[in-house]
């Protein structure tokens, strides 16, 4: 074999070398288990029914092992105070984990602002969680797809693929993203998907003693959850982005950010 | 400790998870590859245009481009919460991901530098590995550089006209193919924040194009200063070294830094520093005629948080005073110094401002965070995501480029021809 013969071939052997495993398909999540055309989870917030005590809260971080103390959440829950002259004070101490025990607003860390009870229109609480987006940014970015989306409607993450970029999180408009203190790998809410594939409900879903949070499927018509959505007026978050979000909301206010 | 609760300050209402994710390392990032760029660009002035005023800035913005490059890519590594697995990038790469093709961007035109290289120094590695080759009594170096060379000729021992005009071909279309390359590997890092829908200080098609312009500013500007300070440095050397033997050329004879060289360069500095202006106020100005939803918390941002390091150091300290400073007639080298510092400032508070700046709101647009930058660091994580970390990172194209000097001459290139 002469030089130029050995560089060719080496170039050969190289530009094989260079085709990335994902061009060969060896796994999509789609032909996996998930595949159930006859099945897509949704999500019912009915803000009217939350009265923010933070059970839900509590339940997740204990059922998917988030650090109690860590100051991230795979759900939390906003307290909205609208006042009169129009102003709107939003807060969620510690993600809403023991619930809103003084009448105080957080305005920043350790900061707290006071008003009166004659002073205020209206108030009320609104959970948030992952939206399981149809057309998810977080999916879209991630650079070694360690996000991805089931064919049942659930954005998952691979903790042992995640690189630990951040442009998830960064992509995400509804902020649900963080890493987790121990695995150093993208986290977020996934409807606990251990649970709702064995036939069981989500840890806060069962959690909320008032029923504020339902989980559901949207492909089953006598699905409670899905007669709501279908025949009731209900709103999504951020819709402006275009991410056809999958939990959607009784009794959402203008306000909601 | 989490990550990102150690330099964050929250104000107002903020998303529970939301932290600055992405600090000094991230504006780093940037920031390198557009030197890398830039650096580029300016190399290619001579070899594609044939602006052969530049001849001998070109050659050294060339190898300055390549000490530059491995350096690119180490801020996204010390970043990264999971370091050991960035080779899952290449393994699986995520195509509708803007980073996912970085690797591959990257590398192309990793190779494009290292075979323009190649092609620049080849004739000279010949030549002095015969030299070498013939020297009675080498020393251990002189040993250790013959090798070296030998190998890097890679069996092309030609060096008759037509081999060497060939090199020069070769060069030219290397050159011409490596423009458009690290236009599109800048572009491309502008692209990775313009297309964060999510953010709303991000989210502009203009970011790939501001990108590039400043990436050119800098690149040059770093060639400038870099070059009048080696040239300062090894005049100083001579004159050091003539001392001692009277024998060798005096530092007179040698010259130092050539005037034209710099206020030629400084030309294409300007032209390319007013692109970028022109498009960063263009963006401005759109968003707030258009004023969507956004606008009102960019505003605050823009016009109240991030003020002084936007108007005051980029705009004012980092463009315009450079800007009076090589426009005013009879420029000199210290005063071209003083503006090229005040350049690469600027732009490094460009991508500050865009990075840092971009995170500076919740996307809640109800409240913000505040970045503090760790200067003296307490773990690992404040050390790589602080002060030090971006030191260490932005002083190693420096070593590497004085590493590289040793084996590629920048000046006392013999010409084999």
């Amino acid at each position: 074999m002469n030089r130029r013969e050995f560089l060719k071939r080496s170039m050969v052997v190289v530009a094989g070398m260079a085709v990335p495993a994902a061009a060969l398909h060896l796994i999509d999540p789609k032909q996996l288990l998930a595949a159930k055309p006859e099945l897509r989870w949704a999500f019912l917030v009915d803000a009217y029914k939350c009265v923010g005590c933070g059970f839900c809260v509590k339940a997740c971080k204990l059922e998917n092992e988030v650090p109690y103390e860590a100051n991230v959440s795979r759900t939390w829950v906003e307290r909205y105070v609208v006042k009169k002259d129009g102003e709107v004070l939003i807060d969620s101490p510690k993600a809403a984990r023991d619930g809103f025990t003084t009448k105080k607003i957080e305005v920043g860390e350790g900061k707290f602002r006071e008003v009166k009870d004659e002073e205020i229109e209206k108030a009320f609480f609104v959970p948030k969680l992952c939206n399981q987006c149809e057309n998810p940014p977080c999916v879209q970015v991630c650079p070694v797809g360690a996000t991805y989306a089931t064919a049942d409607g659930v954005v998952l993450v691979d903790r042992k693929w995640c690189i630990g970029c951040g442009y998830c999180i960064m992509g995400c408009p509804y902020g649900v993203r963080f890493f987790h203190p121990v695995h150093k790998t993208a986290e977020k809410c996934n409807f606990c998907y251990h649970r709702i594939t064995k036939g069981m409900k989500s840890a806060c879903v069962d959690a909320c003693p008032f029923g504020a949070r339902q989980i559901g499927n949207l492909r089953d018509p006598d699905d409670p959850v899905t007669k709501v959505i279908m025949t009731e007026r209900v709103g999504i978050l951020k819709e402006e982005y275009g991410t056809k979000p999958q939990v959607y909301y009784i009794g959402l206010s203008k306000e909601v950010r | 400790m989490l990550h990102g609760e150690a330099w964050t300050v929250k104000e107002l209402f903020v998303y529970p998870n939301e932290y600055i994710y992405w600090t000094i390392q991230i504006v780093m990032y940037p920031f390198l590859t557009g030197l890398v760029a830039g650096a580029f660009v300016l190399s290619s002035l001579y070899h594609v245009f044939g602006v052969t005023k530049l001849k001998e800035i070109a050659r050294f913005s060339l190898v300055f481009s390549f000490a530059l490059l491995p350096c690119a890519p180490m801020p996204l590594l010390l970043h990264l919460q999971q370091p050991q697995r960035n080779l899952n990038v290449l393994m699986t790469p995520h195509f509708t991901s803007a980073i996912a093709a970085f690797g591959i961007v990257f590398l192309t035109y990793g190779m494009i530098v290292a075979s323009e290289l190649w092609f620049v120094y080849r004739g000279y590695f010949v030549t002095t590995a015969r030299e070498l080759r013939l020297k009675p009594n080498r020393t251990l170096s002189e040993t250790f550089l013959m090798g070296l060379y030998s190998i890097l000729v890679m069996g092309a021992w030609d060096v008759s006209h037509h081999a060497l005009e060939q090199d020069e071909r070769a060069v030219k279309i290397l050159a011409a193919v490596g423009i458009p390359v690290a236009c599109f590997l800048h572009g491309y890092a502008g692209f990775i924040f313009g297309s964060v829908k999510a953010n709303a200080l991000w989210m502009t098609p203009l970011m790939p194009v501001i990108f590039i312009c400043s990436a050119v500013v800098s690149g040059i500007a770093l060639c400038i200063l870099t070059y009048v300070i080696t040239m300062e440095l090894r005049k100083l050397i001579i004159a050091w070294r003539w001392k001692e033997n009277p024998s060798l050329p005096s530092p007179g004879e040698l010259g130092g830094v050539e005037t034209q060289v710099v206020t030629m360069t400084s030309r294409y500095l300007i032209m390319f520093l007013i692109l970028a202006i022109t498009l960063e106020l263009l963006d401005l100005i759109f968003r707030g005629y258009t004023a969507v939803k956004s606008w009102d918390i960019l505003r605050s941002v823009i016009y109240g948080k991030d003020f002084t390091s936007i108007f005051i150091l980029q705009y004012g300290l980092g463009n315009l005073v450079p800007f009076i400073l090589f426009l005013m007639p009879g420029l000199t080298v210290r005063r071209a110094v003083v503006g090229t510092v005040l350049v690469l400032f600027g732009v490094f508070m460009m991508r500050w401002n865009v990075v840092i700046g971009g995170q500076a709101f919740s996307a809640s647009f109800a409240g913000f965070m505040h970045y503090h930058m760790p200067i003296w660091p307490h773990d690992m994580e404040t050390f790589k995501e602080g002060l030090f970390g971006a030191l260490m990172v932005g002083s190693i194209p420096f070593a590497l480029f004085w590493l590289l000097s040793r084996i590629f001459p920048i000046f006392d290139l013999k010409e084999p021809h």
